[in-house]
């Protein structure tokens, strides 16, 4: 079957469900990823990220809906997805008894590779993602980080076009995090397709281009980070003066030069005002100096992504288990 | 650590296959029991049981059975040493299920999952490998057989016998296989099959002649497939001769064969 060129789309779900008994774990997924980007899927624990990938990737079948991996169709040609992907699940998919460079070997020679090939090409891996000197020892001693990084490494064997990551950082310390980070986006720079879930907003709008928030099997609010932030609101401004006599004339500078009602805080000389622009914030500083209000904090603040998923789904981003208890109590105290 | 990465960049196949042909499929069932066998070598500890199982076995029912049933020792070796290997593998076949199941609930199974390979090679790889565990018990029994007496007279035969032995676990071994896809823990699969394993081993006619036991039981132990396998041990190892027996053991394995490993591959798939 010949391949086609890289399409426009690297993933197109539509109305992906997976049921596990009576729990529609994902029900009714629709994602468009773009050849050549990063794509965040965001959402608490259990929100069903890795039963989704695990769909996508040719894991599990769906119940419902469709899937296409550069337009190859993820039941139907689930072969030929499987020479486009590499998956990176949640927990390390990678051979705990035998060692580092054997996994890679075995890896390889399933992917076609001799076993000369395999072991040169385990060898240039496991030295780019710094595991050169582990390369022979067991993975079960090595560390939550390095198995991390074998099993991205083994991903990479075959330079797969699209790339799965689950959760590529969870229990990873800032450090080693920040250089998954930077693999990350050598990836894409390499020309490959990213598709990773994460529970960490800051990582969502670190990496990805687009994102697509879930929540209990559905896709709640989707587009790039900046335009999910929009849909909380716009920038406010935190302001705390020196002279807590000024509040008055604080907020009345605030209204001339935003247009804005900035609401006084009980803690004394503190301000939040809403805007529009964060750049209007030269002109207010300036009408400060002019009528002598001196400030002792400024800043402006754009919404997090935590804020997001609160208002999008009306709880925060907590375990979705607890979530689910709260909803139980509430139902019992209404009964 | 970067650094690699961005200089090669991603390789989007220039010809995508839609099935894995049989020549991949077999290179692949070998890597995946070379897999097995490095995992074999990293674990000694799983060799324990292979390893003492037929000095316990041998010695306990030799000297506990021999003289009552047999007259003597050595009287009885001829019969017991058979028997011995083919519970011993038949009940090390059913490990084959424990550890597949083990094996599956790591998270390296979702990686053999997600790769263009055939969806029998982890199962077959495993069961293949599996074979050098039944060879080294039908040796070793041998081997204590001969130290305590036994004088199997059969020449070519006896290699013959081993090679039975061997293969009808081999094929018995899909049975465990299939157990091990569909059940929840190791546990379960290791109670099931002794559950199965135990009175089929015992109810045959590997430790007492059959002419021994009451009307009804007769006819089960002579029907019972155990017992068609002893018997044709037996023939081939001590006395040379390939009787009817050896040809109802194989049609049995492949019968086996041909049932579960289906079955055993399609639930595996299932499962993914
Ligand atoms: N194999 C499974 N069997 C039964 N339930 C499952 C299985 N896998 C996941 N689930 C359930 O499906 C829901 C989504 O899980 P999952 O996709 O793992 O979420 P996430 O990856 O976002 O944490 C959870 O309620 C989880 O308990
Ligand atoms: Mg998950």
């Amino acid at each position: 079957m010949p391949s086609t060129t890289p399409s426009e789309w690297a993933i197109e779900a539509d109305g992906l469900v997976k049921a596990f008994g009576e729990n529609r774990a994902v029900d009714g997924v629709d994602l468009r990823v773009r050849t050549g980007a990063v794509y965040g899927v965001l959402g608490p624990n259990g929100a069903g990220k890795t039963t989704t990938i695990s769909m996508l990737a040719t894991l599990l079948r769906p119940d419902g809906g469709s899937a296409r991996v550069f337009g190859h169709d993820v039941v139907r040609e689930a072969n030929a997805v499987r020479q486009l992907i590499g998956v990176t699940g949640q927990y390390a998919s990678v051979d705990e008894k035998v060692s580092g460079l054997e996994n890679m070997i075995v890896f390889g020679r399933l992917l076609g590779l001799s076993h000369r090939a395999a072991k040169a090409k385990g060898l240039e891996l496991l030295e780019a993602f710094g595991l050169a000197e582990a390369a022979k020892r067991p993975v079960r001693k090595f560390s939550g980080g390095m198995r991390r990084r074998l099993d991205l490494a083994s991903s990479l064997i075959a330079r797969p076009p699209l790339i799965f990551l689950d959760e590529p950082t969870t229990g990873l310390d800032p450090r080693t995090r920040g250089q998954m980070w930077d693999v990350i986006r050598a990836l894409v720079g390499g020309g490959s397709t990213v598709l990773l879930t994460t529970q960490y907003l800051d990582e969502a709008d670190q990496l990805a281009d687009r994102i697509a928030v879930i929540d209990r099997g559905r896709v709640v609010a989707e587009g790039t980070a900046d335009e999910l932030k929009g849909l909380v609101g716009n920038a406010s401004l935190l302001l705390r003066v020196v002279d807590a006599e000024r509040i008055d004339d604080t907020v009345r500078a605030i209204q001339e030069v935003l247009g804005t009602t900035a609401t006084v805080t009980p803690e004394a000389g503190r301000l939040t005002a809403p805007m529009a622009e964060p750049d209007r914030i030269t002109d207010l500083l300036i009408a400060f100096r002019e009528r002598g209000i001196r400030l002792a904090e400024v800043s402006v603040e754009k919404p997090t992504l935590d804020e997001v998923f609160l208002t999008i789904t009306g709880h925060d981003a907590a375990d979705q288990t607890e979530s689910a208890a709260a909803d139980d109590d509430q139902e019992e105290v209404a009964a | 650590m970067s650094a690699i990465i961005e200089t090669e960049p991603a390789v989007f196949p220039a010809e995508l296959r839609r099935h894995v042909g049989l020549r991949e499929t077999l290179s692949q069932t070998l890597t995946m029991a070379y897999r097995a066998l490095i995992r074999l070598r990293r674990t000694p500890e799983q060799w324990a049981d292979v390893l003492i199982m037929p000095f316990i076995f041998t010695f306990m029912f030799a000297y506990l059975f021999g003289g009552a049933i047999a007259g003597g020792v050595e009287a009885y070796l001829p019969m017991l040493i058979p028997a011995i290997i083919v519970q011993g593998v038949v009940q090390a076949s059913a490990v084959t299920g424990t550890q597949l199941r083990e094996d599956m609930d790591t998270g390296v199974f979702d990686r053999f999952r997600s790769l263009p390979m055939a969806r029998i090679a982890p199962l077959a790889g495993a069961l293949l490998t599996d074979t050098i565990r039944y060879a080294v018990i039908t040796g070793l029994t041998m081997l204590v057989g001969m130290l305590i007496g036994w004088r199997p007279g059969g020449g070519w035969g006896i290699l013959v016998a081993c090679l039975l032995v061997i293969i009808t676990s081999w094929s018995v071994s899909w049975i465990w296989a299939l157990l091990g896809v569909k059940a929840r823990t190791a546990g379960t699969v290791q109670g099931i099959a002794m559950l199965i394993i135990m009175p089929l081993t015992f109810f045959s006619n590997a430790f007492v002649p059959t002419s021994t036991l009451p009307d009804w039981l007769r006819p089960v132990a002579e029907w019972n497939p155990v017992s068609h396998l002893i018997t044709a041990f037996r023939e081939l190892a001590n006395d040379g001769v390939w009787g009817v027996d050896v040809w109802w053991t194989l049609l049995g394995a492949a019968v086996i064969v041909a049932i579960f490993a289906p079955l055993a591959v399609r639930a595996y798939m299932r499962k993914a």
